[in-house]
């Protein structure tokens, strides 16, 4: 019925930690991340590359997961959004999207997350049509996005004042 | 007293495992021997069923299958009546129908099967359209297709036309709206007749689901528990719907013996789950010379779709705010809920009201062209004031100011300056520019009588070690339920916020506060927190454990001494419904809601002509919604809701073959994005409420009501165009603009 496909073994990085998988070629990294490593921070909300919940860092590039076969991850960098705190110390911008409102319901957040922290390091500074652009692929349905550009606009201020 | 906890934006409780991914929703979760489920569904918009057919290739041995025959209980899935199945059994009467449910613990496999599942259906004549319905050419629900009618009369409408000095008439039609939360409907069920039934789930409304499954499966309320999981956005789309798959995991689990599973993907979420009921409105209204409104004859129709689900409540809520905040001596209202042959439309954060309320504040921006007044002078002329009566008879006792609002609006918009402004602009160059507003009112909480029948509950308590815990059946959608019960019970008590938990909703601890809707869990179960924390204290103090001045340290141990001597520490508090309050169903008249938002939006938007492409540029939010609990998480309830108002205007356009949705993909139902939505300028003017939590109103439905009215009447403003229809498309705008300049 079906072809039988082998398994392949992917060789990776996922924040930080050296992490061997079997999966097949074609399986979505997203539910690799989720089902197999257990890293449930990353969402699934369209399944075809609209929404970007399922944003991650794959060797700093941000893409969506549900589009990535696993077998490109193999050699790759993964950063998720349990990686991006400092064990329970939260990170600046995770800090500022819990003063400003950044998360409503949260379930675009560890996406929305990662985009800004993307966004963060091209450009340390952005202007709001930057952070705007920066944001364009990841859809948040509770906030009007106003509060989130707040928490980004906050965190590059408190990140300026530390450096 | 001075308040130390209400006013201050709190961070949001839950806020920390929601920004490290620590947040566990339905699908995050995993039971040992979990398989997974997935629904097959009807291939046509009405008919009979003749059989039900699995195609060859497929282990169907390995598979549990499950049909209307399963069902131990009655086949329905309870709600107002019990009208719609859970699982079809003879008749399809929607093209999303569930027929067959089928579970196996290969996802892929699982996949596979549902599309080698043929159902046979006889197909019989639908009816697709409102028009349609009411013709009653096809008789697809009842005697006369219509769910629910119902009139509003006040004065003598009949005799009024006389005196009137203009008459304006207008159509107007709103399309169905997706609710997309970006996490879609999901339930994990276990279930055999030993355990009884547990549901695991993304929900608003736990007891809902409850009566749903103890119907279907016939079994004792005590054996029935459902648990809400962190749910990621439901604005009214997961009040319903989830009483439907929390009982098809359910009759999987019972007949499988293991927890199952049942996560829709995006497609599946849209096409089948509720949407915002289209509507259509017709206005016919009456002017004295002096621009007053003499008569308002309103008629108000909503396609609710197969089955009446929540259709007579969201009738009630369209039809009593179809008036608006305005003071008519004569008006007729005639509304009616009608049957499609589609999926049912359901709750979507404001609940008709946007509806019927885009309706007349385009109808009165007309009107004040006809009667040749600025659209800011004829609203001021007739604002509804203290004293005064709505349409539905209601005595206006709250303090409103409707006029102070609107100036407050037109002066942060620069309403004046820009008008005269744009007026000499626009005669040149292709982008024309435009600002409009709406004014408009909100009503908080269950309409009429609801808040009675409800009889909500809610508890206080105290641990040993002087936690405070909230107890109460209010879910936790992203709209800030946790915090300001936090906020609310630490205020009462005089602790700071961490002292307090907010208890998971489990039907099985919580008592029932009522559904997480209708702008009512800050206002009315804010209140019985409110009451039941102070009852707590008064408790501690009047056993002498507590004395004045005291902070978290003597609270904690004068909790422990309670407890010690008197066994438990706890308020439950139920519902008292104000005396004063009063409600005729039979006539639709009295005091429709204990309280109402008042609010004024400004839009302002340019128009390309040459491709239609519309852009707001600003956008000013002003609202009295009472008492500020928590200014970050009021204004993000405001931010998020004008830019869903943005979507019902200009964007969300659901495309409608026979009945299905066939544009159920995030790429072709567009949704606004950071592009798209401007800074939402918000403004909270705040006349505490007395019988609020502190002062507090209700306020998560108010931003869908004006948004897109205000941008309509900005389009206009900008184009001539004469917008009578949203969503407001490019290319509906291009044809219009077209005519314009014919």
């Amino acid at each position: 019925m079906r072809e039988a496909v082998r398994k392949i073994r992917v060789q990776c990085k996922i924040n930080g930690r050296a992490m061997t998988i079997e999966a097949y070629p074609m399986a979505r990294l997203l539910d690799v991340l989720r089902e197999q490593a257990g890293l449930t921070g990353t969402k699934e909300g369209c399944g075809e590359g609209e929404c970007g919940a399922c944003s991650i860092e794959l060797d700093g590039e941000l893409v969506n997961s549900c589009l990535v076969p696993a077998a490109q991850a193999d050699g790759a960098s993964i950063l998720t959004i349990e990686g991006v705190a400092d064990g329970v110390r939260l990170s600046t911008l995770q800090q500022a999207f819990l003063t400003h409102g950044g998360a409503q319901c949260g379930i675009c957040t560890p996406g929305m997350i990662l985009a800004a922290l993307n966004l963060l390091a091209r450009h340390a500074q952005p202007t709001e049509s930057e952070i705007r652009e920066g944001l364009a692929g990841n859809l948040c349905r509770c906030t009007g996005y106003s509060k989130i550009f707040e928490s980004v606009v906050e965190a590059c201020r408190a990140m300026g004042q530390r450096a | 007293m001075e308040e130390r906890q209400i006013g201050k934006s709190v961070p949001r409780k839950e806020g920390r495992e929601k920004v490290t991914g620590g947040a566990r929703y339905v699908d995050d979760l995993t039971f040992p021997e979990m398989i997974h489920g997935v629904t097959v569904r009807s291939s046509a918009a009405r008919g009979r069923i003749l059989g039900i057919h699995f195609e060859e290739g497929i282990p169907w041995d390995e598979f549990t299958i499950v049909t209307a025959k399963d069902i131990p209980g009655k086949n329905c899935v309870a709600l107002l009546i019990e009208d719609q199945p859970c699982l079809a059994d003879e008749a399809v009467n929607h093209p999303e129908e569930a027929v067959v449910l089928l579970a196996h613990p290969d996802k892929y496999l699982l996949e596979e099967a549902r599309k080698a599942v043929r159902i046979e259906i006889e197909p019989l004549p639908a009816v697709f359209t409102i028009e349609e319905s009411l013709s009653r050419k096809q008789v697809i629900w009842g005697e006369d297709n219509i769910f629910k009618a119902l009139q509003v009369e006040k004065g003598d409408l009949d005799s009024a036309w006389d005196g009137a000095a203009f008459i304006v008439e207008g159509e107007y039609e709103t399309g169905a709206q997706e609710q997309l939360y970006i996490e879609p409907q999901g339930m994990i069920a276990r279930a055999s007749p030993a355990e009884g039934v547990t549901v695991w789930g993304s929900l608003q409304c736990p007891y809902y689901v409850h009566k749903a499954l103890v119907r279907l499966f016939g079994l004792p309320k005590e054996r029935v528990r459902v648990v809400q999981t962190e749910t990621g956005g439901g604005f009214g789309g997961k009040e319903e719907y989830p009483s439907m798959i929390a009982g098809h995991a359910a009759l999987l689990a019972w007949k499988s013996g293991k927890p199952v599973k049942i996560i829709y993907d995006r497609a599946e979420d849209m096409a089948a789950t509720t949407k915002r009921h289209p509507s259509r409105t017709r206005h016919r209204t009456g002017v004295t010379p002096e621009g007053k409104l003499l008569a308002m004859e309103i008629d108000f129709t909503l396609d609710g779709g197969a089955y009446e689900t929540l259709s007579p409540v969201v009738l009630s809520r369209g039809t009593i705010h179809a008036a608006g905040p305005y003071q008519c001596p004569n008006v007729r209202i005639r509304s009616r809920a009608i049957a499609t042959n589609a999926p049912p439309h359901g709750a979507f954060r404001g609940f008709g009201a946007p509806q019927s309320v885009f309706a007349l504040e385009r109808h009165l921006d007309r009107v004040a062209s006809a009667v040749g007044l600025a659209p800011e002078e004829l609203r001021r002329r007739n604002f509804i004031r203290e004293g005064q009566t709505l349409s539905v008879g209601q005595v206006i006792r709250e303090r409103v100011d409707m006029n102070k609002l609107l100036e407050r609006a037109l002066e942060m918009s620069a309403y004046h300056a820009k008008r005269k402004r744009f007026a000499e602009e626009n005669a040149r160059g292709a982008i024309k520019r435009g600002i409009g507003f709406a004014s408009f009112l909100h009503g908080a909480g269950f309409t009429g009588s609801g808040e009675e029948y409800l009889a909500s509950e809610a508890m206080v308590r105290v641990t040993r070690d002087g936690m405070v815990e909230v107890l109460a059946g209010s879910t936790e959608m992203g709209q800030g339920t946790n915090t300001i019960f936090g906020q609310i019970a630490a205020e009462a008590l005089g602790l700071e916020c961490e002292r307090v938990e907010i208890l998971q909703p489990d039907t099985s601890l919580v008592p029932n506060s009522g559904p997480t809707v209708a702008s009512r869990t800050a206002m009315i179960v804010g209140k019985l927190v409110e009451t039941a924390a102070l009852a707590v204290k008064k408790s501690l103090a009047d056993s002498g454990f507590l004395k004045a001045g005291y902070g978290a340290k003597e609270f904690g141990n004068a909790s422990r001494q309670y407890i010690e001597q008197f066994g438990a520490l706890g308020s439950l508090v139920k519902y008292q419904h104000p005396k004063d309050l009063r409600w005729d169903d039979g006539k639709y008249q009295g005091d429709a809601y204990g309280a109402y938002a008042w609010a004024v939006y400004v839009a302002e938007v340019s128009v390309d002509v040459r491709t239609a492409e519309i852009r707001i540029e600003d956008f000013v939010a002003v609202q009295e919604v009472g008492k500020v609990i928590n200014p970050v998480l009021a204004a993000g309830q405001i931010e998020g809701g004008v830019a869903q108002g943005i979507g019902f205007a200009l964007y969300e356009d659901v495309v409608w073959q026979e009945g299905r949705m066939v544009n159920g993909q995030m790429t072709n139902y567009i949704m606004p994005t950071s592009m798209d939505v401007p800074v939402i300028r918000v403004h909270f003017e705040e006349i505490p409420y007395e019988r609020g939590p502190a002062g507090a109103k209700g306020i998560g439905e108010l931003p869908l009501d004006g948004t897109a009215p205000a941008i309509a009447n900005a389009i206009s403003h900008a184009t001539g165009a004469d917008i009578r229809q949203i969503p407001i498309t490019p290319e509906k705008l291009m044809e219009m603009l077209e005519s314009v300049n014919a």
